[in-house]
C-alpha cells in the first residue's frame, strides 16, 4: 500500500502538464469568435495551476460557448440548455475533490437558466462560472438574447430589439451572497486569463462575464470599443487586478476600484459604458452552501446501519423486546 | 354477489346496557373514520389509534383525510380532515370499503363524507353534540337538520357531548379533544388501555411531562365515559406475529429505503403528495452522512441530482406529476448520457395541477414514453408500504448496474397510509459501492457498449485515463459529438438493449389464484391489496378469477404472454382513465383504454379490456368486486 502510494505522490510530482495536457478536440467555432480567446485562457489556467486533467470537469449547457468542454483534456458534461448550474453544483456537493468550471452563454445563463444562475450565486458553490456574453443566440442562427442591445435587428427581432438588455453584472451584484463578480472583454485576452485566475482561486462561486465578439452575427457590434481604447475601463487595485505596463500604455483609462465595495461594484456595473473590465467585487468571506450542507466524507456501512436502526426503532410496534 | 367483508359472528348487542351487561361483538374487521377541522387532531388521533391497533397485533391500514387546503373554513363540507384506520385480525392490505363507524368533531365534516359515499349506510356515528346549543342560530339550526336527517336516512347517531366532557379537565378542549375521543375507541375496540397510555406517551416523547399527563388524563376520561355510558363494544382479535414489525407511511418507507441504499444526495422542489419523504428525509439522513438538496425548482432539482450521480454515486430525485412533467427533459439528459438516476414520482390526479392530495395512477405512460426521441428507462411500481422501501434498494442497484434512469411510482394512496410490515434487517448489500477511483485502462472507451447486453462502463471524474465529455448530443463510443448514422443507430440500440437485459432477468410475477381460469385481472402498484381481496373473495364464491400484479412495467418480465393465454378474458384495473363504453360516441375504433392495458394490448396481441377509477380516492374492494362481477357476467353471455 506504502509503496503505491509513495509511487502516486512521485508521479505526481514528476507529472509535467503543458498546454497540450488540455487540449482536446480542435475547436470548431468561427474564426474570429471570442470563445477562441477564452479557451486559450482557461488552457493556460490550468496548466499554470498544474490541474490534474482527471480531477477537473468543465459543465455546460447549450449553445456556441457550451461546447468549450468538448476541446478540453478534462472530464466534461456537455447537458442540456439552462442547466449547466444545477449539474455543477451536484457535481460539487459530490466531490468536494474536484475542480470544478462551468461554461454558459447569454441565452444560456441569462434566458433558459436564468432561476439556476439567481440561485447559484445565492448558493455560492466553489466554482468557476464563465459566462460568454456575445449578445446574440449563436447556435441556431441570430435570435435576440436578453443582453442584445436594443434596436438590434435579428431573425426574431426584424425590425430591431424591443427591449433595453439586460445588464448581467447588475443582476449577479443584487443576488444575496454574490462573493466573485468580475467581467473581462475577448479583445484584451490577458486580462480574460488574469481575471479567471483570481476568479480560480476564489473559494465560492465566482462569476466572470466576458463579453465577446460573434463575428457571424454582430461583426460590428463590438468596433465602437475594439477602436476606442478609452472605452474600456479597467479597475485596479491592490486587493483587484494589477495591470501590467504594457497594457496601461494602450489602456490609459483606469480607475482604482476596492473589490470589497458592493456599493461601488454596483454603480460601476451600472454605468455600462465604457466597459469596465476587472474585479467589480470580492467577498471571501461568503459561506459556501458545500460547507453548510455536505455529504459526510467517511459514510461507513456501519454509520449507514446504525443510523437506519435508530430510525428503525422509532417505527417499530411489536415485539419490543426484539427490536434494537 | 359480494358478502360485506363485516363479519359479525359474536352476539347481538345488548341494548339499554349498564358496564356489566355490555358484551363485546366479535369483528374480523372494521373501518372507522376519525374527521374534524383542519387543525382539531383528528389526524393524530387516527394515527394513534391505528398504532395502538398495530401494538395489539390487528392487521392495520390507516388512510389520512386530508383536504387540499391548509385551513379550510371552520365547519366546511370540503374541510373534512383526519384519517380512516382499517382494522383486521390478519393482515390488512388496504384501506378497504365504506367506514363502519365514524366520529365526527361537527356535522358538516360529517356532511362531507356522506357525499362523497364514503360512509357505509346506517353505520354508527359519534358526533360531538356542542353545536346542538350553538349560541349562532344558524349553527344550531344546520346542526340539529343534519343529524335528524341522518337519522331519517338510517345512520346510528349517538351525540357525544365531547366538548362539555373535555372542559372538565382542560380550559381548551379544541386542544385535547383528539385524546378524549383516542380513548373512546379504545373502550368500543376493547383496546388495552396501558397500551394506549404508551402511545400518548410515545408521540408526546419530546415534551413535558406534564402534557403527557394531561393527554393521558384526556384519554381516560374518554375510554371511562364511552364505558359508561355507550351501550356497545366491539372486539377484534390479534394475531401476533412472530416477528418485529414496523409502521410507518408509504413516503416515510421510501425515505427509508433512500438511507438504506447508500445514496448520499436527494434533490427535489416542494410538491404534494411526494414532500413528506423528503421532510422525514430532512430530519435524519444526515444521520447517515447523506444530504438533501432543496433545489430552486424541479428542473434544478433533476440536473443536481445527474450532476452528484455523475460524480459518482447515483442520486435520488423526489416528485410528484406536474415536477416529473417537468423533469423530463433532464431525464432524457440522464438517458442519453447513461447516467444513472432513480426519480421517485408519487402520483396525484392529473392533468396540471389536478387534485394535488388524492390518488391517482395517471403517469405511466409519461413514465414510460416521456422525453422525446427514444429514451428507455425502467419503470417500476411499489404494490404496498414495505415495497416502497425495498423498491428504492432495488431501483438504486438497477440504476448503478445498467447505467440508467429508474423511475419509481408510488402515489398519494401509498403515500399517506400506513402499515404494519416486518422490520427490514439491514444488509450491507444494498449499499452502493464507493465511487471507483481506479485509473481507467488504456485503450478503454466511455461508451464501450456490450453487443449482448448493452451495457457500457462508466468513467466517474477523478479516473485516471477516463477524461471524456459526456454530451447530451449523439456521440460515439468515444463520446465525440457524431451525427452520422451509424454511431447514432449504435446509440439508440445499445440504450434500448439494457432493458432486454435487464428483462431477462425478471422472474414472472406469480399469479393470485389459479393457473387459469375465466378472467385475469391485472394491475399494478398501490391497488395490489384492494384487486386482491376482492379476487380472494369471489374465489371463495367458486368464481375462476385470478389477478396478476406488476411491480416492473418497463421492461415488462417474461412468461405474461403465456398467462394471458390460458385466460377467457383478461382486464386491468387502474385508477386512471379510460373512456366509458356505454358513452355514445365511444367504440372500439376510438376508445381510449387505461394505461397498462393499452401497454399490454400493443405487446401482447391481446384484446385486454380495462376498468379505471379517478375519484381521487383508494380503490375499494368492494367496487373491485363489483367490476369483475360484471365481467364475468359479460364472459358469459
Amino acid at each position: 500500500m506504502s509503496t503505491r502510494a509513495h509511487e502516486c505522490l512521485m508521479r505526481m510530482y514528476l507529472e509535467e502538464h503543458n498546454l497540450e495536457s488540455y487540449q482536446g478536440s480542435i475547436p470548431r467555432w468561427c474564426s474570429g469568435c471570442g470563445d477562441n480567446a477564452i479557451l486559450t485562457a482557461v488552457q493556460r489556467l490550468c496548466r499554470d495551476e498544474k490541474l490534474r486533467p482527471e480531477k477537473t470537469v468543465f459543465v455546460s449547457g447549450i449553445g456556441c460557448s457550451s461546447r468549450l468542454p468538448h476541446y478540453m483534456k478534462t472530464y466534461g458534461f456537455h447537458g442540456i440548455h439552462g442547466r449547466a448550474l444545477p449539474v455543477a453544483e451536484g457535481i460539487r456537493l459530490a466531490r468536494p475533490d474536484l475542480n470544478v468550471f462551468v461554461t454558459t452563454g447569454d441565452g444560456d445563463c441569462c434566458s433558459i437558466g436564468a432561476a439556476h444562475w439567481i440561485h447559484a450565486i445565492r448558493y455560492n458553490m466553489n466554482m468557476t462560472v464563465m459566462l460568454h456574453d456575445n449578445q446574440i443566440y449563436g447556435l441556431t442562427k441570430m435570435q435576440v438574447s436578453p443582453t442584445s442591445p436594443k434596436g438590434l435587428r435579428s431573425k426574431t427581432t426584424p425590425r430591431g430589439a424591443f427591449l433595453e438588455p439586460l445588464n448581467p453584472l447588475t443582476v449577479t451584484l443584487g443576488i444575496q451572497n454574490a462573493s466573485f463578480v468580475a467581467q473581462a472583454v475577448d479583445w484584451i485576452p490577458e486580462l480574460i486569463y488574469e481575471i479567471l485566475s483570481r476568479a480560480f482561486h476564489h473559494k465560492g462561486c465566482s462569476f466572470v462575464r466576458i463579453i465577446q465578439r460573434c463575428p457571424e452575427f454582430l461583426p460590428e457590434l463590438l468596433d465602437p470599443w475594439l477602436h476606442d481604447p478609452n472605452r474600456t475601463l479597467l479597475l485596479t487595485h491592490e486587493k483587484g487586478l494589477q495591470v501590467s505596463a504594457s497594457l496601461s500604455r494602450v489602456y490609459k483609462n483606469q480607475r482604482e476600484h476596492d473589490p470589497m465595495d458592493i456599493d461601488r461594484a454596483r454603480e460601476i456595473a451600472s454605468a455600462g459604458d465604457p466597459i469596465p473590465v476587472g474585479i467589480l467585487y470580492h467577498n471571501p468571506s461568503v459561506p459556501r452552501y458545500e460547507e453548510l450542507h455536505a455529504i459526510e466524507p467517511l459514510r461507513t456501512p456501519e454509520l449507514i446501519q446504525r443510523g437506519l436502526e435508530a430510525e428503525l426503532d422509532k417505527f417499530t410496534i411489536w415485539p419490543q423486546e426484539e427490536a434494537g | 354477489m359480494c358478502a360485506s367483508t363485516l363479519a359479525e359472528i359474536g352476539p347481538a348487542v345488548a341494548t339499554g346496557a349498564t358496564r356489566s351487561a355490555k358484551q363485546a361483538i366479535t369483528l374480523s374487521e372494521h373501518v372507522i373514520e376519525i374527521i374534524s377541522d383542519s387543525g382539531e387532531g383528528a389526524q393524530r388521533c387516527g394515527q394513534s389509534f391505528g398504532a395502538i391497533a398495530a401494538r395489539m397485533g390487528n392487521g392495520v391500514w390507516t388512510v389520512e383525510i386530508i383536504p387540499a387546503e391548509i385551513q379550510p373554513p371552520a365547519r366546511s363540507i370540503a374541510g373534512a380532515s383526519g384519517n380512516r384506520i382499517r382494522i383486521g385480525t390478519h393482515r390488512v392490505t388496504n384501506g378497504g370499503n365504506e367506514a363502519n363507524l365514524v366520529v365526527a368533531f361537527n356535522e358538516q365534516v360529517l356532511l362531507g363524507r356522506v357525499r362523497e359515499r364514503e360512509l357505509k349506510p346506517g353505520c354508527t356515528v359519534l358526533l360531538e353534540s356542542m353545536w346542538r346549543d350553538h349560541p349562532d342560530a344558524g349553527i344550531a339550526a344546520a346542526y340539529r337538520e343534519t343529524r335528524e336527517q341522518l337519522v331519517r336516512d338510517g345512520y346510528d347517531v349517538r351525540e357525544i357531548p365531547m366538548e362539555q366532557e373535555c372542559k372538565r379537565l382542560v380550559s381548551d378542549p379544541r386542544r385535547g379533544k383528539n385524546m378524549f375521543v383516542l380513548g373512546m375507541l379504545c373502550s368500543l375496540y376493547s383496546f388495552d388501555l396501558q397500551l394506549a397510555r404508551d402511545q400518548v406517551a410515545f408521540i408526546f416523547g419530546k415534551k413535558d411531562q406534564n402534557v403527557i399527563k394531561a393527554n393521558v388524563a384526556l384519554l381516560e376520561a374518554g375510554h371511562e365515559w364511552a364505558e359508561s355510558n355507550l351501550d356497545f363494544k366491539y372486539r377484534i382479535p390479534a394475531a401476533r406475529a412472530t416477528e418485529a414489525q414496523i409502521v410507518v407511511n408509504g413516503n416515510t418507507a421510501l425515505a427509508l429505503g433512500v438511507m438504506a441504499s447508500g445514496m448520499d444526495v436527494c434533490a427535489m422542489y416542494p410538491i404534494t403528495p411526494a414532500t413528506s419523504a423528503s421532510h422525514y428525509l430532512s430530519e435524519v439522513f444526515e444521520n447517515v452522512g447523506g444530504i438533501v438538496h432543496q433545489a430552486e425548482d424541479e428542473i434544478a432539482a433533476c440536473a443536481f441530482a445527474i450532476g452528484a450521480s455523475y460524480a459518482g454515486k447515483c442520486a435520488v430525485t423526489i416528485t410528484s406529476g406536474p415536477g416529473y412533467s417537468l423533469k423530463q427533459e433532464a431525464i432524457g439528459l440522464a438517458v442519453m448520457c447513461e447516467i444513472p438516476l432513480v426519480v421517485v414520482d408519487v402520483q396525484r390526479g392529473g392533468p396540471s395541477t389536478g387534485q394535488p392530495t388524492k390518488a391517482e395512477q395517471g403517469d405511466l405512460l409519461a413514465a414510460c414514453f416521456g422525453s422525446h426521441g427514444d429514451a428507455p428507462k425502467v419503470v417500476m411500481a411499489p404494490s404496498s408500504i414495505e415495497d416502497c422501501f425495498y423498491s428504492i434498494l432495488t431501483a438504486r442497484k438497477i440504476a448503478e448496474t445498467f447505467n440508467m434512469v429508474v423511475v419509481v411510482l408510488s402515489d398519494a394512496n401509498l403515500a399517506t397510509s400506513q402499515q404494519p410490515f416486518p422490520r427490514p434487517k439491514f444488509n450491507e448489500a444494498w449499499l452502493a459501492p464507493p465511487v471507483n477511483q481506479d485509473p481507467v485502462p488504456e485503450g478503454a472507451k466511455p461508451y464501450d457498449w456490450d453487443p449482448l447486453t448493452g451495457i457500457a462502463r462508466r468513467f466517474v471524474p477523478g479516473q485516471p485515463n477516463g477524461m471524456h465529455t459526456l454530451t447530451g448530443l449523439a456521440h460515439d463510443r468515444l463520446s465525440r459529438v457524431a451525427y452520422d448514422p451509424e454511431s447514432n443507430e449504435e446509440g439508440l440500440r445499445h440504450r434500448s438493449l439494457k432493458l432486454a437485459a435487464l428483462q431477462k432477468s425478471l422472474k414472472t410475477p406469480p399469479l393470485f389464484g389459479g393457473e387459469d381460469g375465466e378472467l385475469l385481472v391485472i394491475g399494478w402498484g398501490s391497488t395490489r391489496g384492494a384487486i386482491e381481496e376482492a379476487v380472494g373473495r369471489l374465489r371463495a364464491e367458486g368464481h375462476q378469477v385470478s389477478s396478476l400484479h406488476l411491480r416492473f412495467i418497463q421492461p415488462m418480465p417474461g412468461g405474461i404472454g403465456e398467462i394471458l393465454k390460458r385466460f377467457k378474458q383478461v382486464m386491468t384495473i387502474e385508477m386512471n382513465w379510460c373512456d366509458r363504453p356505454g358513452d355514445e360516441l365511444i367504440d372500439a375504433s376510438n376508445r381510449r383504454v387505461s394505461a397498462l392495458a393499452m401497454m399490454l394490448r400493443a405487446r401482447y396481441l391481446v384484446d385486454i379490456d380495462c376498468w379505471g377509477e379517478v375519484r381521487g380516492q383508494p380503490l375499494k374492494p368492494d367496487a373491485v368486486c363489483r367490476v369483475i362481477s360484471n365481467k364475468l357476467v359479460q364472459g358469459r353471455r
